[in-house]
């Protein structure tokens, strides 16, 4: 969430879960949300049945886009170009809050002068969007006293992230949409606990509450705290360190609770830095693809089996109580790392989750307030500095959490990877509702996988018909990485030019196809958008 | 008798609250939580399904250690000493720069704050991260 940090001063969600049924307007970019957030999905749903006015803009027709005012559909990656265009709608109309921008941003004017050139009609040749449809819903969205954006990996997921979520800042900024209850700004965090992975500084660069390792003060209140030096280095993200593996740089790795051997970008290369290794320690509840690379194996328990809690998107924290015991011979991945942490000469000696939650407490401002006996109700938003502090519904009210909010003006990047005629489509991928990211808790529960049993590859009639190609045909999808081989859904709901494939089926692993290039500033893969053929599924097909 | 026990589903990001109702140390049902709640009262299918996989018969049982090509059962003891004794070599030998540590958005807070702390105060290595990017 780099893009945020630099606008805004904070990373996360604006607001709560519960606004949205207040806002007036809600663009949703890049988030199929009813299949990857349903709750907020449903809260959207509801939103427009109270007259809220829905912008989407997607590639593929998603459920909420056919219930929209205003269906951007745009080719993937094109995202900075759209927001852009807005912008220049917004500045030539003269909706603009000025009072907003005056008072509580800087850096207008720069903006102003990028954005003149970025008119809807050129936005349309680069976006595939017609330009009346980006004026309708500029309008639509400065109009509004109460606008909120709602985005996902659509938006993240591209070597351009930082520059997309800075642009739809630009556009907050720009309207005044922001510091009250039902307007601002939201990414939606895919897996349960990404906020408090994130806030608990799950992080190369930052200690828990995005305190920065390269500062001295904060290394030294951890050392104090610790007992240990704090080393000084930032570390390496995953994608560099599974590229310093592959070259021999890292050792050994110990990875809990992930699978990279399905999810990460560019698939074969991470085969090859997990063969690379000289040590590799996988813990996790079931047996994974990475597993298998694994010299040990060490099994932990499931969500049930534990205490703790989570931070959801809206920044809530929540407790997560234990049901049953562990199971078999299972343990929390709290208890494993302690033993470990004691086998190395370093006790640590917490009998019960809620102590390590008063550790966090003392060393992490936003959390500052957070107690295991204040969570009995429905919890609490962060930040919560201290004990009478009742959390926070919305950020930045008065103030942004950097003081200013700041323009930074943006240019559209095109994808890494350009279609061509050999790789003439453009490939996205995603989540469906019924799987949740590399399957593997959802894909041992039948009743999901009877749903949707396996991986497809989505493809408009226009381009089935060109190349041959019919609904339940298995045909190969191929990138210049790799292939894989699936049946074709043939669907008005996916734009000409596009084909979407899903990633959680380790069977035809959609990350063979991506491309690992990296966004410069958030590094995260673009594995949203690669160039790609689709052939079909014959023998010869297969082996060239 | 069943005993309910309200949690958090372990699926997205929205935090729903959900009941798992639990017989005779099964889970066999889960229900959506109203009172102190962000859902309400509703789940979306994962959500009703949230128990499903925790008494899969696939999980991993016990620690496995590869030995000559393929993995053997080995006991926690077992484990965790040739985890701490590799751990501790290559810390020596190459240095905490060589260690590569991946903490997961399932897990809860408390555990990534002690997969961080692990990571810096025992292999002394900023390499950790965590796939929030995806
Ligand atoms: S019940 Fe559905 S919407 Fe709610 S947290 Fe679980 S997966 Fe997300």
């Amino acid at each position: 969430m780099a893009g945020l940090a630099q606008t805004m001063g904070a990373g996360a969600m604006t607001n709560s879960i519960d606004e949205i049924t207040e806002s007036q307007v809600l663009f949703v970019i890049g988030s199929n949300t009813t299949e990857q957030h349903p709750l907020i999905g449903s809260r959207i749903i509801e939103a427009i049945k109270k007259g809220a006015k829905l912008i989407v803009a997607d590639p593929r027709r998603t459920y909420l886009a056919e219930r929209a005012y205003v269906h951007l559909c745009l080719l993937p990656g094109t995202d900075a170009a759209l927001i852009n265009a807005m912008m220049n709608v917004i500045i030539n109309d003269g909706l603009i809050n000025e009072e907003f921008i005056k008072e509580r941003t800087e850096g207008f004017e720069e903006l102003r002068q990028n954005i003149l050139q970025w008119t809807p009609e050129r936005a349309e040749r680069i976006t595939g969007v017609k330009a009346e449809d980006i004026r309708r819903a500029a309008r639509i969205y400065a109009g509004a006293e109460r606008a909120m954006i709602l985005y996902c990996m659509g938006i993240t997921q591209h070597n351009c992230s930082t520059d997309n979520v800075i642009a739809l800042s630009n556009l907050v900024l720009l309207t005044g949409n922001v510091g009250k209850p039902g307007a601002g700004l939201c990414p939606l965090r895919g897996q349960n606990n990404v906020q408090g992975a994130c806030d608990m500084g799950a992080l190369p660069d930052v200690l828990s509450g995005y305190q920065k390792v390269k500062d001295p003060g904060v290394r030294e209140k951890f050392s104090r705290a610790w007992g240990v030096e704090i080393p000084e280095i930032p570390g390496l993200t995953v994608p560099e360190m599974f590229e310093a593996a592959e070259k021999g740089i890292i050792k050994a790795m110990y990875i809990i609770g992930e699978n990279p051997a399905v999810s990460e970008a560019h698939l074969s290369h991470v085969e090859k830095a997990l063969r690379n290794l000289e040590f590799l320690v996988v813990q996790d509840i079931f047996f994974t693809e990475t597993a298998r690379f694994a010299d040990v194996v060490l099994p932990a328990c499931s969500f049930a089996e534990k205490d703790g809690t989570f931070t959801g998107t809206d920044r809530r924290v929540q407790r997560l109580r234990k049901a049953i015991e562990p199971l078999w011979n299972s343990k929390p991945d709290w208890q494993i790392i302690a033993e470990l942490a004691a086998r190395m000469g370093y006790p640590m000696t917490y009998t019960h989750p809620s102590e390590i939650m008063d550790e966090i407490a003392s060393l992490t401002p936003s959390y500052g307030g957070i107690s295991y006996d204040r969570l009995e109700g429905p919890g609490i938003q962060v930040p919560c500095p201290h004990k009478d502090h009742p959390g926070t519904p919305y950020l930045h009210k008065g103030s942004f959490a950097r003081g200013k909010g700041k323009f930074i003006p943006v240019n559209y990047t095109p994808p890494a990877e350009r279609t061509d005629e050999k790789y003439p489509l453009v490939l996205t991928t995603g989540r469906v509702l019924y799987h949740y990211h590399t399957g593997t808790m959802t894909r041992k529960i039948d009743f999901l996988n009877k749903k949707c049993p396996g991986p497809f590859v989505e493809i408009n009639p226009a381009d089935a018909q060109k190349l041959g190609i019919s609904d339940g045909n298995e045909v190969y999808v191929k990138s210049r990485r790799g292939k894989i081989k699936v049946p074709a859904r043939v669907t008005e709901k996916i734009k000409q030019g596009v084909v979407f494939v899903p990633f959680h089926f380790a069977e035809a692993a959609a990350n063979y196809l991506t491309i690992d290039a990296l966004d410069p500033v958030a590094k995260t893969p673009q594995l949203k958008s690669c160039a790609v053929n689709i052939l079909a599924g014959s023998e010869e097909n297969g082996n060239s | 008798m069943t005993k309910y026990v309200k949690t958090i589903c372990p699926y997205c990001g929205c935090g729903c609250s959900i009941i798992l109702h639990v017989k005779d140390g099964k889970i066999v049902r889960t229900s959506p939580a109203v009172k102190d709640s962000i859902n309400k009262g509703t789940l979306c299918i994962k959500g009703m399904l949230a128990h499903e996989f925790v008494h899969s018969p696939e999980r991993l049982r016990t620690p496995l250690i590869r030995e000559n090509g393929s993995f053997r059962e080995a006991t926690w003891d077992e484990a965790l000493r040739m985890v701490a004794e590799k751990f501790h070599k290559i810390k020596e030998k190459y240095g905490g720069l060589t260690f590569g540590v991946l903490s997961s958005a399932r897990a809860t807070s408390e555990e990534n704050y002690l997969i961080s702390k692990f990571s810096r105060a025992v292999l002394a290595t900023n390499n950790i991260d965590h796939c929030a990017r995806l």
